[in-house]
């Protein structure tokens, strides 16, 4: 699924980012560059504007100012053709309760325009352990496997940016070790992932990096 | 072209899953137009003369239940993010939602208005003529309500708002309906009315989705 990544080319870079919410300013001159194979961990306290961050990052949000650069060009001067570079996973799972988790993965692709067969759709739930309730409306779901059906796009998509919004809330070891699995591979076949999360997230990453938004200053872990 | 399709048919399955609110709205039609020859009384004579009004401002009321949520669930869950990013337009993604919306509420209303207008006495070219409007009224009548419903997005009061935001602009609609209706009843032809609201069904056809995919981008930034 990995293999129409072209990976020396892939380069995620943001310069002077700033947002404010109403009154109060978040962050200030935020900036990262991400070359292929960048985990890229966005920590700060509650409110800091994490999700903020990401939400600019795949375009949701405008900054109020600097840009967002995909293999050096503006992000924003061709939204759609961002839109099918990067994957987004929010806070919300984007799960329909009426709809079970297979249909409400399938709907996830299709929505993504990306191609899916019934089997690596039963593979990917079956990889995140929840492929016994594939045919479960999502209302029945806990809130793990709901969070665990979200994820199995992970294993699904082809797209070489993940942006994941505290991707492993509520996951129990298992489903962690997937994904942190998961998003292992993608690093490693040049794919930049940008993460928040609370927990302790062991993913070999071949460039680790941190944004402290608590101290908006960039420092490599490397 | 293929996204499209699938947000089409995923609205749809989402619906049939829930149809019970669908027979809802439907349900809602029929009684408030039901209600007006109880509170009015069963002259004959009146009650054609009042029918075809009944029923647009029937159509216009059951068509707003729906609209309040249109995409208050979608924001709720998560799904509006998802379709902000789709690699296609927001106001083609828009459509679809509408185009559903349309087909699962309107349509029916649209089925079912030939028997209230029965129950009115109205005249067999008068209920040809009241359909026909209704056809092209209740597009109009959703994409007004989307932008409302766009506009309101994660307001507390949106449920309130909606109608008292969309019912003026949904003004000039119930009049082309009606008129058309009267205008046949009194022998004048229905077609310069039926133009017109064909009219502003293009006019918003075209330039609604943009509104509402623009409103939508504010309202969840």
């Amino acid at each position: 699924m990995l293999t129409d990544l072209s990976p020396s080319d892939n380069h995620l870079r943001a310069t002077g980012l700033a947002c404010r919410r109403g009154e109060r300013r978040l962050f200030k001159g935020v900036a990262f560059d991400a070359p292929a194979g960048t985990l890229v961990r966005v920590t700060g306290r509650n409110g800091s504007g994490k999700t903020s961050l990401l939400r600019i990052l795949v375009g949701l949000s405008t900054p109020d100012a600097g840009a967002v650069f995909w293999q050096g060009r503006p992000v924003l001067a061709d939204r759609l053709a961002w839109s099918s570079q990067v994957l987004y996973l929010g806070h919300a799972s984007a799960l329909k309760d009426d709809l079970d988790a297979a249909e409400n993965l399938e709907f996830a692709c299709r929505l993504a325009a990306e191609p899916i067969r019934a089997e690596a759709l039963a593979l990917a739930l079956a990889r995140l352990g929840v492929a016994h309730r594939a045919g479960v409306p999502a209302r029945f779901l806990s809130q793990g496997q709901r969070r665990r059906v979200a994820l199995a796009r992970l294993a699904l998509t082809s797209r070489p940016v993940w942006v994941l919004d505290e991707p492993v809330v509520g996951l129990d070891m298992a489903a962690m070790a997937e994904v942190e699995q998961i998003i292992g591979a993608h690093l490693a076949h040049g794919g930049i992932v940008v993460l928040t999360t609370h927990q302790a997230l062991d993913v070999a990453a071949p460039r680790p990096m941190v944004v402290d938004l608590d101290a908006v200053s960039l420092e490599a872990v490397a | 072209m293929s996204t499209l399709a699938a947000i089409l048919r995923f609205e749809l399955l989402l619906a049939w899953r829930r149809r019970s609110a669908l027979a809802t709205t439907l349900g809602f039609f029929v009684i408030v137009a039901s209600l007006f020859p109880l509170a009015l009384g069963a002259d004959p004579k009146l009650l054609r003369l009042i029918g075809a009004g009944v029923v647009w401002v029937a159509a216009l009321l059951a068509t707003l239940l729906g609209l309040a949520r249109l995409f208050a669930a979608d924001h709720e869950d998560g799904t509006l993010e998802q379709l902000r990013l789709a690699p296609l337009p927001l106001p083609l993604a828009v459509m679809a939602k509408l185009a559903a919306h349309w087909l699962l509420t309107a349509v029916p209303l649209c089925l079912a208005a030939p028997i209230l207008g029965l129950q009115y006495g109205l005249s067999q070219g008068a209920i040809g003529v009241l359909v026909a409007g209704l056809l092209l009224g209740t597009p109009v009548l959703c994409l007004v309500g989307a932008v409302g419903a766009a506009l309101t997005l994660g307001l507390r009061a949106s449920g309130v708002l909606v109608p008292v935001i969309v019912l003026p602009l949904e003004v000039p609609v119930l009049i082309m309906g009606a008129g058309a209706v009267e205008a046949q009843a009194s022998g004048l032809g229905a077609g310069p009315w039926l133009s017109l609201l064909a009219a502003l069904f293009i006019v918003f056809l075209v330039a609604a989705p943009s509104v509402i995919a623009f409103a939508l981008r504010i309202s969840s930034e």
